[in-house]
This record gives structure tokens, C-alpha cells and sequence, in this order.
């Protein structure tokens, strides 16, 4: 049982949070955007072996937020509220 | 409790013990005839004999002779099991010297300790190996370290086995209680962990080691020195090592005569009082049909003996460490495996790290505390140190008789040849094919003495073939423990509605819907005749109906209309307030995610109402969009789910039975018309008054405070008698609902279906601005013509109706094929014919087509038509 860092909540076991998704992966907003791109962002995952970033969310304080771990050996270097880059702004 | 290992089971009063694995009993097991044709039943035997015709017609025999025991379907622990969650600074697994040492430094270091260990008693080896720490005797040692741990409030689990390391520091321990009391889950986490958990005798190989009489040194050691009992009188020692002699010679001391069997010709160093040793010398054989009556050695001498006592090297209990993802490290110099590189806060110590003396024991125990340990001066063992000086005596290929690898799983050294000659060579796979390990106490015993012969067999070396992956748990846990309180009607705990014992009083009979429990139908009559009944009455007169079930989800904010139009696929922001208009909420990949009526209280505060068993889903999804694209101070979401019921009042005379509650609201249809929301009180409460329907009908659903509603639905009833209002269960608000066409997301949609198949195209080709899945209602599978969509089926008249999954099917190149399939299908009383509605491809352009739909090999013929069977021009809505 991991122990996430919940920006708002402090540490918590794992089965109290939800994956969301890799983070970085923008949603590209318009009916005209590519099939190719709008693919990507739907289905095209990087899954990552050793360092990743990705978007998880507490599901007992409803918090999104970016969490930095490493899917081999599984160490949480740290977690921060939902940035700049997650937003694509 | 079946395939319970004797000697690990405390004696208790009145405990009821028998074997399992032979018929009667073990002294007169009528399968032992099946002894002799052991030839016959290698490894594997099951797997390549029972194949044909099928290896269940021959499952159930085979298991029962296979002794996996008997479960009582019945039985119910007499309470729930505890779980205990529990931190401290450090946990030490083990109570032998080692972890002594270790629980003992930490707490003068003044850390929370806690200290587990599987046996009654702390002390392990100490409490029958003779030892001194610091001058004092081991066991008087023991007791002193535990009372000074218990004495400074540390915690001290005793018969608590931790079977599993899980990551960030998990340690799942679990403590059984002498009293009856039903095991104790401890899931501990502790900022250090420290892994004492010592060594495990491992057997010497020779043909018919598996009889009765024959033991490990150190069990025998541990019977008399823990609990006064001579194992035998003429005792035969088979050794390759010197931890065997000191059990030798107690016994000898005790009045047994004991003969040494050393296949190190000089034997051990140390002394050897009242003992023969029988130098350079191995078993070839054990004697004896029940039980063990001597031995033959390797150069042909018989030995006569009532019990043999095996030793051949000890194995670290390195699953814990495994677990934690440790490497292990080969040393050729204990002849086992051992933990090679520190994983970082998790400390190893005594035997399990390799150590044979005490002062080595000792030492390791303090410096695996880590930073947690104190500085004091470091524990000395005194008096004569522990020597191994073990060399390999592992089993030999071709070796005569059976000789036992795996005494639980049953699998002898010839297995384990026949596997490598058939390739089986890894040894993963040598595991799996002789199942090796497989039984109740995983190879503790067997494992290296069967993968050392597999690297003879294969000629590699031991580190080269390696060990199988350790897994948790260390032993057998029981359900019941890892279970706890989630068991019976906690398993999965239904929600249930405030009004649920108002329901029961009127005769409801529940069912759980999506999560809820609900009612199907009132008054306990035939369910059939009930819900048909309910159906009827409900398009005649009025019924009353229990929404609370029904998603609340309140958006409030300065971009909350901004936020609906991009949540749902229809435009929301043009809704005026104190209005409501259906939609639905699509996934970005196109398909239908929920369905259900936005209400607009004002400018900036809406409520998003969505099918009872998503409200979770539908929640995490607006917060989503909330945090990632509006901002936290632009929208505010509340789930006010729970905290409103909704009583719904249906049918042609509902106005009349709302006008009757006195809400102090304007009814007529100029203030409050269909799809518009008004506001009132009850009994001083606010109440919420919302003209949407889910049975076609004139609907008002009043939505007051959770706790306030009882008056106002026994005020409901109470006026509804006027009106012979009859109360509606869930099963026929469906057919009311299927008459309508009116659909349930992921009964009436599936994984693939998008707005458009519904028939709602108008926002796909005419919205401008962005929502959730736009950009996927136009790939080439959104506009494909061949897509599922949702059409009405009508069937001859008089015939029953559809079953509900039946395939739409035509011929195509001489093959039948499917065309999709019914969603939802009943018999209508109001029409007196079955309504059915079916998800079939091309369906839209179909109407008025008949297809074949063929349920279970009965084909049958149904007419496609419009979704909507009843009231086709929705007057009765504004009736």
C-alpha cells in the first residue's frame, strides 16, 4: 500500500486516490483538429518505466494534482497542485 | 480449519484434530494401496492422464484424495475480526537475539517500538540453544529485555506472524489470540523496519525421509529444552553441519544414545560428550513402514533407530526482504542464500543475514536499528559461540528410492529429474510442474534443497537457477482477518433512502439498484401482477414515487454557465433561469457518459441532476474540468446529493395532489409549465418544485431537506387517497419510462454509443463552441452509416414480449450475423401489447422493416419503430 502525497490532505494510502492520466497530455479544443492529434490525446499513452509525472486525484477531498513518482520502485519524489503546464495556459 | 499444520497449531482444550489427505486416518489410509504404483505417478501425472475427456469429471475425486481438506460453507466467525492500524518509529520482526537487540537499542534511543514475534514466547533460539548475553543466562536475558520493553510502554506482539511487506513500509501482521478470539489484522507502518526473522533447518536428502520419526535437530532440541519430551531413545543425527551437536549431545545428556552421522569426515570441532559420530558417512536410506525403525548408510551398515534427527544447513527467511524487492547474494560459505544490498530503511539481522554466533546475532541486531539505534556499548554473547561450518550435502540425480524434496506437496528428487529432462529448467517452471513449494508452508523446507538439485541436474550453479518469487503472505492468513468488518451486509454496503422504513411500512420489497437499495414494487403480492398494476394505475389516476436516489450536483459561480455549455453536449448557457432543459454529458471519445435535466436557479447557480448510480462518477468529472480548465475561484461544485429528497407526484391528477400540499408556489401552467422550476415551502421548510418527467406524464418533483422529507411524503399519501394515488416501485416506473421511449445510460446505450444514434443530432452540426467529446462525434466511426441506433420493436399481436438481450440478426454471405440488440423490453398495460427498445445498426433508416431477433435458438420476427409508443405527440405531459 503506497502512501501519496495529497496536496491539500497530506499523506495518504493509495486506495484513496484515483489515477487521471499522464500529465503534459493537452486536450486540443476545435472540430478541426487532426485525427492523428485527437487520437494522441485520447489514446496514446508514453507509460513511462522509471520517472513519471501524472495527474491523480484524492477522490475523499475531490483534489486534482500532479504527482512526480517512479513506476520501477515506486518512490513519490513529490506532488503540487495542478500548474501552468498541466493547464496548457 | 482445514490442511492446518500440526505443529504450528497451539493445543487448546476440547480442540477437535484430524489428518486430512487419507481415508480414514492416517494409520489406516485406504488410498496408501496407492503407494505401490508410486512408479506410476510421476510429476505431472494429473496433468498429462486427466486431460481427455475433461479434467473436471475427474477434478473433485482427485482434490479430495489430494487432502486440500474440507471447508464448512457454514460457518461464521463468532465476532469480526479486529484490524489495527498502527505507526511507530520502529517494527522489528523477530524476537530472537537479534531483534532483542534491535527492539532494545531503538527503545533506548527512545523510539516507539514495536517488537513481533510468530512464536507464544520471545526468545527463539535463546529459549533452547545455550547462549549467555553479557553474562546472563539466554532465557533470563529474554524475559529481562522483554519486561523493560513492555515495562517503557513498547508494544510487544507476541504469536503475530508478518506475513507481508507492501510498499512505502506496509507491514501486515497477523496475531492470533490464545482465548477464542478471532485473528487480529495489524497493518502497521513504521519509519524503520527491522527484519530478525532467523533461519529455517533445512532437511537432509535420503531415500524415505519422509517417514514418521523423522525430524529436525532443532525441533528436537526445541521439545526437550522447551517442553521436557525425549523424541526418541535410539536417535540416528544426520548432519552436514555443526548446529546439530548441541541437540546431539542434550539428548545424550537427557539418557538417549545418539550416533552422529557427519558426512564431513572430521565432524564438528567442538565437543562431542556421550555422542558417536560416524565421520565422512551419509544416509542412503531410512528404514521402517510406519514409522522409522533405522537406517542403511552409504557404505551398506544399518543402524537401528526410533527416531532420526535431519540437519542439513540452515536458510535464511529472507521473505520479508524478498518481498521489499531485496537482492539476494549466494554464500558458498553458509550454503544458502542471503540478503545482499541495504534497501533503504529496512535492516536485517541474525540469522536471516547470515550470522551463526550469538555475539554476531547481537551486534547485527543493534546496528539494523540504524539512525533509530542508541549509542550505548554494543551486547556481548558470552560463554561458547555457535560454529556452522557447513558443507553442501544436497539430493543427487539417480539416486536410489524416493527421496523427498517437497514433504507437503509430495515431490521426490525423481520429479524434479523428470521435469528438467522435459525441460522445465527455469525455475518458475519446475515449480509449477511439480508444484514444488506449492503447499501450505511454500517450500520453506524444500525449496533449496529442490533448486540446488536442479542445477546438479542442469549443471549450473545454485545463484544461476536462482529462487521463485516470494510473495505475501509468509503463512496462511484466514479470510475472516483480512476481512475484518467487510463481511455480510458490510461487504459492499448499499446506500439507502431516507424514507426506506416509510417504503417498508407500505409494503415495499427492495432490491438494490446501481448501489441503492430501492424498491421494486409495494405490496407483497405476486411481483409480476404488483409491478403491471402500478404501471396501469399510474397512467390513470396519480402515483407517487421516491426520486432521492436521482444526482444533485450544485455549480455555483461567475463561469458556471460557461462550464455547463462545456460539460454537456446541448448549449445550457441560453437556459433561463428558474428553468430546465435535458441533456447529456458525453466522454471526450464521443460515447454517452450520462443523461439527466439541468435546472438554473439564477444567473450563476445551477444543479446538475444525473442517473442515481453515477453521482460519484458524474462528481469526480465536473471537479475535473473544473480544476484543470475553469480554475478553483471560477465554478464551485457541491454534491448535495444526500442531503435532498425527492418525492415525485405522476399521472393526470398530480396537479391536483401537489395544489392539495399547499406550497405556497403558483402551479398553473403559465408560472410553471413543463421543463420549468418553481420554489415553496413545506412546514416551514424551502422546498424545490421541478416539472420534469420521467413517466410522460404531468410530473412535479419536490426536493426537500433529507430529514424533512417524512411529512411531506405521508402528507403525499395522505392526498393522494382522493386521487386513488397509487406509489410506484422502480420495476414499473421502467415500463412507464420504456412506453415513453425514455432511456437508461448503460442500459439503452452502450460502450460505443454517441448522441447522434440516439437521435439528439442537432448539437453535433450546430454548436460552435467546445464540449466535452466534440472533436470525436466527427471520426470516421461517428460517421459511419453502419452505427447502432436506438429504434422501438414492436411485435405481433399477442405474443410475449422480447426477451431483453436478444440479437437483431440477418443473413449476410449465407452467415447469420448480429445487428444489435434488445436494451429493454415489458409488457405495457396501458397498451396491452409489449414495448421494447433495441439498440440495431442502421435502426433510424429501418422503420417500419421487420428483422429476425433470436434469443436462446428461438427466432422470432419484430417490427422496428419509433422509440416512443405511448402519447407520440407528448400531450399528456402538459395534460
Amino acid at each position: 500500500m503506497q502512501l501519496f502525497p495529497c496536496p491539500f490532505c497530506g499523506p495518504r494510502e493509495e486506495s484513496e486516490f484515483h489515477h487521471g492520466g499522464e500529465a503534459g497530455n493537452l486536450r486540443p479544443d476545435g472540430a478541426e483538429v487532426t485525427a492523428e492529434r485527437w487520437a494522441g490525446y485520447l489514446h496514446m499513452r508514453d507509460n513511462p518505466k522509471g520517472a513519471t509525472r501524472e495527474i491523480w486525484v484524492h477522490m475523499t477531498c475531490g483534489e486534482f494534482f500532479a504527482m512526480s513518482r517512479d513506476s520501477v520502485n515506486h518512490k513519490v519524489s513529490g506532488s503540487s497542485v495542478l500548474g501552468e503546464a498541466e493547464h496548457g495556459r | 480449519m482445514p490442511n492446518a499444520r500440526a505443529t504450528t497449531v497451539q493445543a487448546a482444550d476440547g480442540i477437535t484434530v484430524r489428518s486430512v489427505n487419507a481415508s480414514p486416518t492416517a494409520e489406516t489410509d485406504r488410498n496408501a494401496v496407492l503407494d505401490r504404483f508410486a512408479r506410476f505417478l510421476p510429476a505431472a501425472f494429473y496433468y498429462k492422464t486427466f486431460m481427455w475427456p475433461d479434467w473436471h469429471l475427474f477434478e473433485p475425486r482427485i482434490r479430495a484424495m489430494a487432502g486440500l481438506g474440507v471447508v464448512d460453507p457454514d460457518w461464521q466467525p463468532r465476532q469480526v475480526s479486529d484490524q489495527i492500524n498502527h505507526h511507530c518509529d520502529v517494527l522489528v520482526v523477530g524476537a530472537g537475539p537479534a531483534g532483542l537487540a534491535a527492539a532494545a537499542s531503538a527503545a533506548a534511543a527512545g523510539h516507539s517500538v514495536v517488537l513481533a514475534d510468530d512464536r507464544t514466547h520471545p526468545g527463539g533460539s535463546l529459549r533452547h540453544r545455550a547462549g549467555e548475553v553479557d553474562g546472563v543466562e539466554g532465557r533470563a536475558w529474554v524475559e529481562a529485555t522483554v519486561a523493560r520493553l513492555k515495562g517503557a510502554g513498547q508494544l510487544v506482539l507476541s504469536d503475530t506472524t508478518a506475513f507481508g511487506l507492501y510498499d512505502h513500509h506496509l507491514v501486515a501482521l497477523n496475531q492470533r489470540h490464545a482465548d477464542g478470539r478471532p485473528d487480529t489484522l495489524w497493518r502497521v507502518r513504521p519509519r524503520r523496519i527491522v527484519l530478525a526473522t532467523g533461519a529455517i533447518e533445512r532437511p537432509v536428502p535420503f531415500a524415505n525421509n519422509d517417514l514418521p520419526g523423522i525430524l529436525s535437530a532443532d525441533a528436537a532440541l526445541s521439545y526437550l529444552r522447551r517442553h521436557g519430551v525425549l523424541v526418541g531413545r535410539d536417535i540416528v543425527v544426520a548432519t552436514n553441519n555443526d548446529s546439530a551437536y548441541e541437540p546431539a549431545s542434550a539428548l545424550a545428556a537427557a539418557g538417549a544414545s545418539v550416533t552422529v552421522v557427519d558426512c564431513r569426515r572430521d565432524g564438528a570441532a567442538q565437543a562431542k560428550t556421550g555422542i558417536r559420530v560416524l565421520g565422512g558417512r551419509t544416509i542412503a536410506a531410512a528404514r521402517g513402514r510406519n514409522a522409522v525403525q533405522g537406517v542403511q548408510l552409504d557404505d551398506g551398515t544399518t543402524l537401528a533407530a526410533d527416531c532420526v534427527l535431519v540437519s542439513g544447513g540452515w536458510t535464511p527467511t529472507v521473505h520479508l526482504f524478498s518481498q521489499a524487492k531485496g537482492k539476494l547474494a549466494w554464500s558458498d560459505q553458509l550454503a544458502a542464500f542471503i540478503p545482499s544490498e541495504a534497501i533503504d530503511g529496512i535492516g536485517v539481522a541474525g540469522a536471516v543475514a547470515g550470522t551463526v554466533s550469538l555475539s554476531d546475532a547481537l551486534a547485527s541486531g543493534a546496528a539494523a536499528s540504524g539512525d533509530f539505534g542508541s549509542s550505548s556499548p554494543a551486547l556481548r554473547g558470552t560463554g561458547v559461540e555457535a560454529t556452522l561450518g557447513v558443507v553442501s550435502l544436497w539430493p543427487k540425480p539417480k539416486a536410489s528410492g524416493r527421496v523427498w524434496i517437497d514433504y507437503q506437496s509430495d515431490v521426490t528428487a525423481k520429479d524434479v529429474e523428470l521435469a528438467a529432462r522435459e525441460n522445465f529448467v527455469s525455475v518458475e517452471h519446475l515449480k509449477r510442474y511439480t508444484t514444488l513449494g506449492m503447499a501450505t508452508d511454500q517450500g520453506k523446507t524444500s525449496n533449496l534443497n529442490g533448486l540446488a538439485l536442479l542445477a546438479d541436474i542442469t549443471g549450473r550453479g545454485i545463484p544461476e537457477v536462482g529462487t521463485t518469487t516470494y510473495r505475501p503472505p509468509f503463512t496462511p492468513v484466514p479470510f475472516a482477518s483480512l476481512a475484518g468488518s467487510r463481511r455480510g451486509s458490510m461487504h459492499a454496503a448499499v446506500r439507502r433512502l431516507p424514507l426506506e422504513a416509510n417504503h417498508r411500512a407500505s409494503g415495499g420489497v427492495f432490491q438494490e439498484y446501481g448501489g441503492w437499495l430501492r424498491p421494486a414494487y409495494y405490496g407483497g403480492g405476486e411481483a409480476g401482477a404488483s409491478i403491471q398494476e402500478e404501471a396501469r394505475q399510474a397512467r390513470q389516476s396519480v402515483a407517487l414515487f421516491d426520486g432521492s436516489t436521482l444526482g444533485k450536483i450544485e455549480v455555483i459561480g461567475p463561469r458556471a454557465a460557461e462550464f455547463v455549455d462545456f460539460i454537456y453536449y446541448n448549449t445550457m448557457s441560453t437556459l433561463k433561469p428558474g428553468h430546465c432543459r435535458y441533456g447529456f454529458m458525453l466522454s471526450d471519445n464521443g460515447v454517452v457518459f450520462d443523461d439527466g435535466v439541468l435546472v438554473r436557479l439564477d444567473e450563476h447557480r445551477f444543479i446538475v441532476s444525473c442517473s442515481s448510480s453515477h453521482v460519484a462518477a458524474v462528481h469526480a468529472r465536473l471537479e475535473e474540468w473544473r480544476q484543470d480548465r475553469f480554475g478553483r475561484d471560477a465554478v464551485y461544485i457541491h454534491n448535495a446529493t444526500a442531503q435532498y429528497a425527492t418525492l415525485t407526484v405522476s399521472g393526470p391528477n398530480a396537479r391536483q395532489v401537489v395544489e392539495a400540499l399547499e406550497l405556497g408556489a403558483a402551479l398553473d401552467d403559465a408560472s410553471l409549465p413543463h421543463m420549468a422550476v418553481a420554489a415553496g415551502r413545506f412546514a416551514g421548510d424551502e422546498v424545490r418544485i421541478a416539472r420534469v418527467s420521467f413517466t410522460g406524464d404531468r410530473s412535479y418533483e419536490i426536493s426537500i431537506r433529507a430529514d424533512r422529507a417524512e411529512a411531506l411524503w405521508a402528507r403525499m399519501q395522505h392526498e393522494g387517497r382522493a386521487f386513488d394515488a397509487v406509489l410506484l416501485g422502480l420495476e414499473s416506473l421502467m415500463i412507464l419510462r420504456a412506453e415513453k421511449g425514455y432511456i437508461v445510460i448503460g442500459k439503452d446505450t452502450d460502450g460505443t454509443t454517441m448522441p447522434h444514434d440516439l437521435g439528439v443530432a442537432g448539437p453535433r452540426t450546430k454548436r460552435a463552441s467546445e464540449f466535452v467529446g466534440r472533436r470525436s462525434l466527427f471520426t470516421e466511426a461517428a460517421n459511419s452509416t453502419d452505427r447502432n441506433q436506438l429504434v422501438g420493436l414492436a411485435v405481433r399481436e399477442g405474443e410475449a414480449p422480447l426477451a431483453t438481450g436478444a440479437h437483431g440478426v440477418e443473413k449476410r454471405d449465407g452467415r447469420r450475423r448480429s445487428i444489435g440488440f434488445v436494451t429493454s423490453s415489458y409488457q405495457s398495460p396501458t397498451l396491452g401489447h409489449p414495448v421494447a427498445l433495441a439498440l440495431i445498426e442502421r435502426g433510424a433508416a429501418r422503420h417500419g422493416e421487420t428483422i429476425d431477433v433470436q434469443h436462446l435458438g428461438v427466432v422470432r420476427q419484430a417490427t422496428v419503430v419509433a422509440p416512443c409508443a405511448f402519447d407520440l405527440e407528448g400531450r399528456r405531459l402538459h395534460a
